[in-house]
């Protein structure tokens, strides 16, 4: 099994955000970015799919600027054989929709004849939550969202575990497949020194959208990015009775 | 115009997240609203839907090989639909369900869908967050479609009577059931109301300690008749499964009262549970930041404090 997996850099979990004060999105320079944590965790799994003896070879794919380089060196670290960087100015980068990023994975998912797709649910930049699933729909290929457990059944199907709004859901999908992967189902490792001085020696492999024949036209136009209304603190209240009180009043008891 | 709403269900019982996505359709502007109902044996479901207040047709695909509603299935149908139909909006609740649909069903219409959606402007322009809430993005769609999951959160239930819908059979869709199949399902038992549409929600942190401790969280919301939640830090440490996450990467919620208990308010929480309508806080650490945005605050030793407020209701 080949598997292709998406890393997308994204601002670090751990920064708060600031909006730009003309409103046009939010301030990214001078801002640490790291690999998006559930691109990590697809990254993962496919890293142990190998280990296994499951995969044979993890391709890790970014799109966007020069300095994604760096993340893909990080999966790299982590596991992938090597990496796909599809490079666009930081200009273009800005009007990049998941709609575009997936059809460049379903390309080369299908011209590279990958077995399966794994990506992370959503990215914590814009919580879009559908490259996954537009993939699948491009490649017209069977998807499994969300997974919390991935097993494999033979070599042509994935048994996969889903979190679902009331619990979990068991699915067996065929390959090729594409999978994303939620918050539970794996903790990733850290890369170790050996292994970043090897990954500097491992392949990235640069392309253009039209190497890909990628259309990048814009379906979407952001207007405006707002920071969200501030909701106000209100009071601390000194007693459980007084607690009790104050709701009856406000009428949410 | 007309708008599609692809209805949620168990096969006996229209999911409440429909009602808003119908609300939202609504809002659109469109007068012309459908709801499609794939399962099987769904006759109920497409009757419950044909009543919702302002809907002109109930699209019904009742098959066996939709009763588990797998995406690969359902997206077909919707696709036929469309080119049946030709609908200028297609919307789905932003559950499991939706957002595992609606991203397939844009790419095999070749539109960028907008999802997660809090309000709609215009026919063609939304509102949603990014970054867990902490910016908001306004984004103008030049898609021919409109492909849209809504939050339910954010729009209310439209009037589940007063509609007359016509019911009509879903066009023949060329279903693959090859590639995926459903295996099992474990669904948390509870006879607790459930976190999407429960009116109170007790939710607790990792100051809880330990799953035992989660018992005085569920006294407490049985008394209010409330659902619980749980932060991702307690999920994480193992106290509660994740179908109790609230926050980011769980659950949204807006109930009318949030009881946030030894929760400290991390970005990633107070996404999931910001827009409640009133909210209580309970933590020993005054500075904490889920005071911030609480109306009423309570610094104080919540093994004291949680059963001393299950006793007061009682009264």
């Amino acid at each position: 099994m080949r598997v292709l997996v998406g890393v997308k850099r994204v601002i670090d979990f751990a920064v708060k955000v600031r909006v730009k004060p003309d409103k046009t999105s939010v301030v990214t320079d001078n801002v640490p970015h790291s690999m998006n944590p559930f691109d990590e965790i697809a990254l993962e799994e496919a890293v142990k799919l190998k280990e296994a003896n499951h995969a044979k070879e993890i391709v890790a794919f970014s799109l966007g600027p020069a300095k994604n380089q760096e993340i893909l060196r990080t999966a790299l670290a982590k596991g992938a054989d090597k990496a796909i960087h599809l490079e666009v100015d930081d200009a273009t980068y800005q009007k990049v929709e998941p709609f575009h990023v997936a059809q460049a994975i379903a390309k080369l998912a299908k011209d590279e004849k990958f077995d399966l797709v794994f990506l992370g649910k959503q990215a914590i930049d814009d919580d879009a939550n559908q490259t996954g699933q537009l993939v699948a729909g491009f490649l017209n290929w069977p998807q499994a969202t969300f997974a919390s457990k991935v097993e494999t059944e033979g070599t042509s199907h994935l048994k996969v575990t889903r979190e679902i709004d009331g619990g979990l859901e068991t699915i067996k999908v065929k390959l090729p497949a594409v999978l994303t992967a939620d918050l539970r189902l794996n903790e990733p490792r850290y890369a170790t020194l050996p292994n970043i001085m090897k990954a500097k020696k491992k392949p990235i492999d640069k392309k253009t959208p039209k190497d890909l024949g990628l259309d990048l036209t814009s379906q979407t136009e952001v207007l405006e990015v707002s920071e969200p209304p501030t909701r106000k603190g209100g009071e601390f209240v000194e007693d459980v009775p007084t607690l009790v009180k104050k709701l009856k009043e406000k009428g949410a008891l | 115009k007309s708008t599609l709403v692809i209805a949620e269900h168990n096969n006996e019982k229209l999911g409440p997240i429909t009602l808003s996505a119908v609300t939202a359709a609504k809002k659109l502007g469109n007068d012309d609203i459908s709801i499609l109902v794939a399962g099987s044996n769904v006759s109920k479901v497409a009757e419950e839907a044909a009543k919702v207040a302002n809907i002109k047709r109930v699209i019904i695909a009742d098959s066996d090989v939709l009763k588990t509603q797998l995406p690969e299935r359902v997206c077909d149908l919707v696709v036929a639909s469309q080119n049946q139909f030709k609908f200028t909006h297609i919307l789905a609740g932003a559950t499991s369900f939706g957002r595992s649909l609606v991203p397939r069903v844009a790419a095999k219409l070749s539109v960028s869908p907008i999802t997660e959606v809090i309000a709609v402007q215009s026919e063609d322009t939304f509102v949603r967050p990014t970054y867990a809430g902490n910016a908001i993005s306004k984004i103008k769609s030049k898609a021919p479609v409109k492909l849209l999951t809504v939050r339910g959160t954010a729009f209310e239930q439209a009037a589940a009577t007063g509609g007359s819908g016509k019911g009509e059979q879903a066009p023949k869709a060329d279903i693959n059931t090859d590639v995926s199949e459903f295996v099992g399902q474990e669904l948390s038992k509870s006879d607790r109301p459930d976190l999407q549409s429960a009116k109170i929600i007790v939710s607790g942190g990792r100051a809880l300690k330990s799953a035992d401790n989660f018992k005085i969280l569920y006294d407490l919301a049985d008394k209010l008749g409330a659902a619980v939640g749980a932060s991702r830090a307690a999920v994480d440490a193992g106290y509660c499964p994740n179908d109790m996450q609230i926050g980011q990467t769980g659950k949204i919620v807006a109930p009318e009262l949030y009881i946030a208990i030894g929760i400290s308010g991390a970005i990633q929480h107070v996404a999931g549970m910001k827009d409640s309508k009133v909210i209580v806080a309970i933590n020993k650490d005054k500075d904490c930041p889920i005071f911030q945005i609480a109306d009423f605050g309570l610094v104080g030793d919540l093994f004291k404090v949680v059963p001393e407020l299950t006793e007061a209701i009682k009264k």
